[in-house]
C-alpha cells in the first residue's frame, strides 16, 4: 500500500499546499527576466511543442501523456493570467490521475459531448524559451490557435501556453503545461477537447 | 405565431400543456419567448447574484434579468439595488464591466451622471432643458430586490410576494443546504463554469430534476468513475434507482427536487463515494493527522456536494456545492452559470480540495448534458413531431404520493417534479400581471 501511494496513476499526494505553492512561484516567473538559452536547445523545444500539437491533433492521447513527467500538471485558469487555483475554480486542474480519467472519459463510446467527434488542428507560434531558475528546468511561453471542427460546428480558440520542461536524460518533458484560453473567463459551447 | 383570439382567451397554453405532455412550440417559439421574458423572467422573483460577491461599499456586478442588461450595486450604505442598464436619455448602457467598484455610473455617450442607488445626479449643460425637466424622473429603472441569506433576487412584479412564501416548500431544503456550511454562510468568490447551451432554458429545468437520465446522459462520467475500480458518486442512478430510498419531489411555486442523501447513511460516505480529485490523499492525509478521526471525518464531507438536486423556479438550481443559475439569451439559447462556492469558516486547503471537487462535474458531466440538450433543440425543430413527453410515472396507481405541504413525491426517474413545474409555468404565462421598473417616469 505505502509503495502504491507513490503511483500518481492511482493516489494524487503529491497536491498538497507546498505544490500550490510551488505553482504560485512557477506563474511569477513566468514575468521574470530570465537568460536566454542557446539555438539547439530552442529548436528542441519547438520541436517538443509541434510533436505535441500533432499527437493531440491526431488523437494519440495516450502518447501525449507519454510527454509529461509523472507528477504533472495540466491547467486552464479561468482567471486570465492564471488566477489564484486554491480559492477558485479553474477549467482543468488536471494531476496525473485526472489527466487519465480526462483520456478515459475522451475515450468513451458514450461521451455526447464529443460524438461526432471534434477534428483539431492547431498552430504554434511566438515561441520563447529561457532558463528557469531551477536547474534542469525551461519556461516556454507560445501562442496558439486551435481550430475545433465536427459537423455543423467551428469554434476557434486563441490563446497562449506556457510550458515548465524538466530535464530527463537528453530529452525533455513537460512538468506543468498551462493553457490560458483569451476568453477563459467567458461561456462557451464546448470544451471537451485538450487544448 | 399565435392569434389574437387565442391571447384573448388564454386557451394557447391550454393547446400547449396537457396533462402528461408539453407541445414543442413552448422550448421553439419565439413569440412565446418573448413573452416569457415579461410572465416569468418579469414577474418571478428571480436570482441574480450573491451578497457575497459584493464585498464591500460601492461594489457592483452586471448580470441580466430575463434578457435585460442590470447593474446589482450595493451602495455606501450597504444596501443592495438592481438597476436596468439603459441611460434615461437615449438608452445607451451606462456600465459595462462586469464587476467593480463604482460611487457612479457615468453614460459614456452624452455624460448623464447616475448615483449607484439608480438616481440621476448630473446632466451637461442642464441650462438646455426646460424648467419643467425634472431630474428626480429620470432615475435607472430599478427592479425589486430580496435577499435571502445572500441569495439575491429581483423581480419587476409591481407588488411580489415575500421572498419566503415565494421560495415555500423549497426554503427549509435551502436553508438545509446553507447550513451545511459552516456557521451557515455561504461565499460564492471563487468564479464560474460559463456554458453557452444552445437550448431553451426550459430543457435545462426540465432536466434539473430528472432522475431518468444520469445512467445514460452521463454513461461516460460513470464508465471513467469505474475506471480504478470502485463505486462512486451517482452509480446508483445506473441500478435500479426506484427501488431504493431516494426520491423526487414536486414541492410548489414551480419547485422541485431530488434527493440523493438517502444514498449516503453515515459519515464519511459523502468523502468515501466522492469521484478521485487532484490532492485528495494529500489532504485528507492532513486533515487526518490535524483534526482527529471524527472531525476529520465530518469536515472532508463538507468537501463534497449536499446530494440535493434543488430547482428554484424559474433559474435557480442548486446542485453539489455549486450555486447554477439559468440566463435564457434566445430562445433557442441559454447561459449557464456554475458558482463555485467556499467557507470561510474551513481550513484553507479544505477549500482548495472543494475548488478541485466543483471542477469535477463541470468538466465531465455537463459538456454531456449540452449535448443532448442542444440536440433535443435541433430535434424539436420538426414540426410533423407535435408532443414532448412528461409522462413517466403519470397514471400509475399509488406510485406517487400527496405530502402534507402540497408536495408530490415520486419514484426518482418520474417525470413528477417536471409536470408540476411546467404547470405553474403555464398559470404564469395565462396571467396578466403588468411588469414595471420602478423610477422609471
Amino acid at each position: 500500500m505505502a509503495a502504491e501511494l507513490n503511483d500518481p496513476s492511482r493516489y494524487s499526494t503529491y497536491v498538497d499546499p507546498e505544490f500550490y505553492a510551488a505553482l504560485a512561484r512557477h506563474t511569477a516567473e513566468l514575468d521574470e527576466p530570465a537568460a536566454p538559452v542557446d539555438a539547439a536547445t530552442r529548436d528542441a523545444c519547438a520541436a517538443l511543442l509541434y510533436r505535441e500539437a500533432r499527437l493531440l491533433d491526431e488523437g494519440r492521447l495516450e502518447d501525449w501523456l507519454e510527454l509529461f513527467v509523472p507528477e504533472c500538471l495540466y491547467w486552464m485558469p479561468m482567471t486570465p493570467g492564471g488566477g489564484e487555483p486554491t480559492t477558485e475554480v479553474t477549467l482543468a486542474f488536471d494531476d496525473r490521475r485526472r489527466l487519465e480519467d480526462r483520456i478515459a472519459w475522451l475515450r468513451s463510446a458514450y461521451i455526447w459531448s464529443q460524438i461526432p467527434r471534434s477534428r483539431t488542428r492547431r498552430s504554434i507560434t511566438n515561441i520563447e524559451v529561457v532558463q528557469a531558475q531551477a536547474p534542469g528546468e525551461l519556461l516556454v511561453r507560445s501562442n496558439f490557435v486551435v481550430h475545433d471542427v465536427r459537423p455543423g460546428y467551428h469554434a476557434t480558440f486563441p490563446g497562449w501556453t506556457a510550458h515548465r520542461l524538466r530535464a530527463e536524460g537528453d530529452s525533455w518533458l513537460i512538468a506543468i503545461k498551462q493553457v490560458n484560453l483569451l476568453d477563459s473567463d467567458q461561456a462557451h459551447q464546448n470544451l471537451s477537447i485538450i487544448f | 405565431m399565435s392569434t389574437t383570439r387565442e391571447r384573448a382567451t388564454g386557451d394557447l397554453y391550454d393547446q400547449l400543456v396537457l396533462e402528461d405532455r408539453v407541445h414543442r412550440r413552448i422550448y421553439t417559439d419565439q413569440d412565446i419567448f418573448t413573452e416569457e421574458m415579461t410572465k416569468v423572467f418579469g414577474a418571478c422573483w428571480v436570482y441574480v447574484g450573491h451578497a457575497s460577491e459584493l464585498s464591500g461599499a460601492n461594489a457592483f456586478m452586471t448580470g441580466t434579468l430575463g434578457g435585460r442588461p442590470i447593474i446589482i450595486t450595493r451602495d455606501a450604505g450597504g444596501d443592495i439595488h438592481v438597476l436596468l442598464n439603459r441611460c434615461l436619455h437615449r438608452g445607451a448602457t451606462v456600465c459595462r464591466v462586469e464587476r467593480g467598484r463604482a460611487k457612479r455610473f457615468v453614460c459614456p455617450y452624452h455624460g448623464w451622471s447616475y448615483a449607484n442607488d439608480g438616481s440621476l445626479t448630473g446632466v451637461p449643460w442642464p441650462s438646455g432643458y426646460a424648467p419643467e425637466f425634472d431630474p428626480a424622473k429620470y432615475s435607472l429603472g430599478r427592479a425589486r430586490v430580496a435577499v435571502y441569506r445572500d441569495f439575491i433576487f429581483a423581480t419587476l412584479h409591481p407588488s411580489p410576494p415575500a421572498i419566503e412564501d415565494h421560495l415555500g416548500a423549497a426554503r427549509p431544503l435551502l436553508d438545509y443546504w446553507i447550513d451545511r456550511f459552516p456557521g451557515g454562510k455561504v461565499t460564492a468568490r471563487s468564479g464560474a463554469h460559463r456554458m453557452d447551451c444552445q437550448s431553451n432554458w426550459k430543457l435545462v429545468m426540465d432536466n434539473s430534476t430528472d432522475g431518468y437520465h444520469p445512467a445514460f446522459s452521463h454513461r461516460a462520467l460513470l464508465q471513467m468513475a469505474q475506471r480504478l475500480g470502485e463505486t462512486k458518486d451517482m452509480a446508483y442512478f445506473a441500478e435500479s434507482p426506484d427501488d431504493g430510498d431516494m426520491y423526487c419531489r414536486y414541492l410548489g411555486n414551480g419547485h422541485s427536487f431530488i434527493d440523493q442523501r438517502p444514498n449516503y447513511r453515515k459519515p464519511g460516505d459523502y468523502w468515501a463515494t466522492q469521484r478521485p480529485t487532484p490532492g485528495r490523499e494529500a489532504i485528507e492525509a492532513r486533515i487526518r493527522a490535524q483534526y482527529g478521526e471524527e472531525e476529520a471525518t465530518r469536515l472532508l464531507d463538507l468537501t463534497v456536494g449536499s446530494q440535493m438536486n434543488l430547482s428554484i423556479f424559474p433559474n435557480l438550481l442548486i446542485i453539489g456545492n455549486q450555486i447554477q443559475s439559468l440566463r435564457p439569451v434566445a430562445v433557442d439559447r441559454t447561459i449557464l452559470l456554475w458558482q463555485a462556492t467556499t467557507s470561510e469558516e474551513l481550513p484553507e486547503e479544505l477549500n482548495t480540495l472543494r475548488m478541485r471537487t466543483q471542477e469535477d462535474f463541470p468538466s465531465f458531466g455537463e459538456p454531456d448534458d449540452l449535448a443532448n440538450f442542444g440536440e433535443c433543440q435541433r430535434g424539436l425543430s420538426i414540426p410533423e413531431v407535435e408532443w414532448v413527453l412528461m409522462n413517466r410515472g403519470y397514471g400509475i396507481e399509488g406510485r406517487q404520493s400527496l405530502d402534507p405541504d402540497g408536495g408530490v413525491t415520486a419514484p426518482t426517474t418520474d417525470e413528477t417534479p417536471m409536470r408540476g413545474y411546467i404547470h405553474h409555468w403555464k398559470a404564469l404565462m395565462q396571467s396578466d400581471t403588468p411588469v414595471v421598473a420602478e423610477g422609471v417616469a
